[in-house]
C-alpha cells in the first residue's frame, strides 16, 4: 500500500471517529465498493458480516449522505418531507467500514486500481461497483446544464432536485399544467414514473383542483403496475391526468418550459423531463459496461463482471431483465458479498442464487399497491428468472400504504446500521 | 478391509453433508437475508410487519405454507411463498427460529 493511501484512510477514520480497525500488519485484501447507495452501502455492511474481519472494506462515496429515492415522491405529494428521507453513513462505522468522500476518476482494472479525484490512488484485490444510474445528456443536451436543471428538473436522484420540484409545483397556479416525460425502459424504479404523476395529483386535487397533467411517455404502455395506475388515476383523480402513450421528448425549450415529441408540442407551467438512462459513471469508466455501452453483463452468481474480472457490479447498472429498484439493489449487493466471502474463502459461491422483491407504490398519501416476485437462477439461461406465483395488488390500499412505510423503516435499518 | 471401507463411506457421506452444509448455508443466507426488507435484518423488523426472529419453526412451515394455498389471506406474502420451494420454506424455518430477539436499530433521519 502507498503510503498515501495509509494515510488517507486514516484520516477518514480519524475524522469519523476512529473504531477499532484489524491491525494493518494482518490486512491482505482489500474490497473497494464505489457507491453509497442501497446496492453498495449493503455490500460493504454484509462483506464483513460473511467475509469476517480478515478484509479491508473501503467505501467511495461522493455525497456525505444517504437520501432514499424510494418514498422520494411522497415529498412532492407533501407527506414526506426530503429531510425524513435523509441519513447518514455513520452506522456502517459498527462494520469497520473505512469510507471516502471522494470522486473515482479512473478505473485501472489491469493494475486493480482506481484514481481519485484528489489524485490518491488505492488498489484492490477485488472492486465492487455501484454507481447507480447515470443521465444520457447526449439524447437531451438542452439540459445537459445544471442551470437548465433548475429550470426544468429530472429529479430522478432525490435530494436538492426533488425539492426544487416540489417548490415548483407550490409555486404554480391553480389551472397549471404539469408535464411529465418519461423515458423509454429500462430506467430506474419501472413504477416510479407513474407513481410521481399520482402524488403530484394528490397534491393538485387538494391545492390547486383546476389543473392538469400532462404524462408523455415514451413507451408503448405504462411499464409498470399498468391497471393498477390506471383504475387508481380514474377513481382518485377523475379528469386530472392525460396520458399519451408513445410520446418521446425530442426536443425542449428549457427558457419556455417547451417540449415538441414527434407529433406535437406542448407547453407546460413546470416540467418534469425524466432522462434516458445507462450505467453509472464509475461503470462507464471502468470500461464495464458492455451491453450498447449502456449497462453491465454480470456473472448473477457473482456478480462478478463478463469483461473485467475481479470487477462487480451491483444495482441499478446491471444489465437483467430484473427491475431497478431498490430491494433488488440489496439483493444483488447480497448475493455478490456472499459470493466474494466463499471466493476469499476458497469455497465455490452457491449455484442457484434465490431473492425476493416487492416494490410499494404510492397513489396517494395513504393507498399503496405493490409488486412482489421471488427471482431464481436458471443454470440453462444464466440469468435470474421471475419464479412462479408473482404478481401484484388486487388494489391500492391503506393496508399496503402502512406495509410501503414499514418496508422503508426495515430497508433503511437493514442498510444502514 | 471391510472395517476400512466403512470408514471411507463414512468420510465420503460426512464430507458430503458438510458440503451441502455449507451450499445451504449459502444458499439460505441471502435469501433470508432479502426477507430483510419488509421483516428486519435477520427477521428483527424495527415495526409494522412479523418480527421472525425466533419465531417456531413449525409456525413459520404451516403459515408459509397456508400463504402458498391460499388459505390464510395475504396482500404480499403469497406472492413469496408461491415463489420458494418447500425446502427452502424448511430451511428458512430453520434459518429465522435460531435467530436471537433483539431490537433493530433504526438510522435517525436528519430532519432539516
Amino acid at each position: 500500500m502507498l503510503r498515501r493511501d495509509f494515510l488517507k484512510l486514516v484520516g477518514a477514520g480519524a475524522a469519523l471517529g476512529a473504531l477499532p480497525q484489524p491491525s494493518w500488519a494482518s490486512v491482505t485484501k482489500r474490497i473497494i465498493i464505489i457507491g453509497g447507495g442501497y446496492a453498495g452501502a449493503t455490500a460493504a455492511k454484509y462483506l464483513r458480516l460473511w467475509a469476517g474481519e480478515a478484509v479491508e472494506i473501503v467505501l467511495i462515496e461522493q455525497s456525505t449522505t444517504f437520501i432514499s429515492c424510494p418514498l422520494s415522491n411522497l415529498v412532492l405529494g407533501g407527506s414526506k418531507k426530503i429531510g425524513d428521507l435523509t441519513f447518514n453513513f455513520s452506522g456502517l462505522d459498527n462494520y469497520h467500514v473505512k469510507r471516502l468522500y471522494a470522486e473515482v476518476t479512473a478505473v485501472d482494472v489491469t493494475k486493480r486500481r482506481i484514481v481519485m479525484d484528489d489524485g490518491d490512488e488505492l488498489g484492490y484485490e477485488r472492486l465492487i461497483v455501484a454507481p447507480g444510474v447515470d443521465f444520457m445528456w447526449e439524447s437531451l443536451p438542452m439540459l445537459q446544464s445544471s442551470d437548465a436543471q433548475q429550470i426544468i428538473p429530472h429529479a430522478w436522484k432525490a435530494g436538492e432536485q426533488t425539492v426544487n420540484l416540489r417548490l415548483q409545483l407550490e409555486t404554480m397556479t391553480d389551472g397549471g399544467v404539469f408535464v411529465i416525460s418519461i423515458p423509454k425502459a429500462p430506467y430506474r424504479c419501472p413504477p416510479g414514473p407513474y407513481e410521481r404523476v399520482s402524488q403530484v395529483a394528490f397534491y393538485l386535487k387538494n391545492y390547486k383542483p383546476k389543473s392538469k397533467i400532462i404524462v408523455l411517455d415514451a413507451n408503448p404502455e405504462i411499464t409498470s403496475k399498468k391497471s393498477l395506475f390506471t383504475n387508481a388515476w380514474a377513481d382518485l383523480y377523475p379528469g386530472m391526468i392525460e396520458y399519451r402513450a408513445n410520446s418521446q421528448v425530442m426536443e425542449v425549450d428549457v427558457a419556455n418550459r417547451t417540449v415538441k415529441t414527434e407529433f406535437e408540442t406542448v407547453k407546460a407551467d413546470v416540467l418534469n423531463v425524466i432522462p434516458p438512462q445507462r450505467a453509472g459513471k464509475v461503470a462507464q469508466l471502468a470500461g464495464v459496461a458492455n451491453v450498447d455501452k449502456r449497462w453491465c453483463e454480470v456473472d448473477f452468481l457473482t456478480y462478478e463482471s463478463k469483461v473485467a474480472p475481479n470487477v462487480h457490479i451491483i444495482g441499478d447498472s446491471v444489465s437483467a431483465a430484473l427491475p431497478k429498484s431498490a430491494h433488488m439493489a440489496t439483493s444483488q449487493a447480497k448475493v455478490c458479498a456472499s459470493a466474494i466471502a466463499n471466493l476469499l474463502a476458497g469455497q465455490d459461491p452457491d449455484p442457484q442464487p434465490v431473492f425476493a422483491n416487492t416494490c410499494y407504490s404510492y397513489v396517494s398519501d395513504k393507498l399503496a399497491m405493490h409488486v412482489a416476485n421471488v427471482y431464481r437462477y436458471d443454470s440453462a439461461k444464466k440469468v435470474m428468472l421471475p419464479a412462479d406465483g408473482g404478481g401484484v395488488s388486487d388494489k391500492p390500499s391503506e393496508q399496503e400504504g402502512k406495509f410501503a412505510q414499514a418496508w422503508a423503516k426495515n430497508i433503511w435499518s437493514d442498510v444502514l446500521t | 478391509m471391510t472395517a476400512a471401507k466403512n470408514l471411507a463411506a463414512c468420510l465420503l457421506m460426512s464430507y458430503a453433508l458438510s458440503a451441502g452444509a455449507v451450499e445451504a448455508n449459502n444458499h439460505i443466507r441471502v435469501l433470508a437475508a432479502s426477507c430483510a426488507a419488509c421483516h428486519g435484518s435477520n427477521g428483527n423488523s424495527v415495526g409494522g410487519t412479523p418480527v421472525l426472529a425466533g419465531l417456531d419453526r413449525t409456525y413459520f412451515v404451516t403459515q408459509m405454507m397456508a400463504f402458498r394455498k391460499g388459505d390464510r389471506p395475504s396482500t404480499v406474502m403469497q406472492h413469496h411463498a408461491k415463489g420458494l420451494t418447500e425446502v427452502e420454506i424448511e430451511l428458512l424455518a430453520d434459518y429465522f427460529a435460531a435467530q436471537p430477539r433483539k431490537a433493530s436499530a433504526s438510522p435517525m433521519p436528519l430532519n432539516f
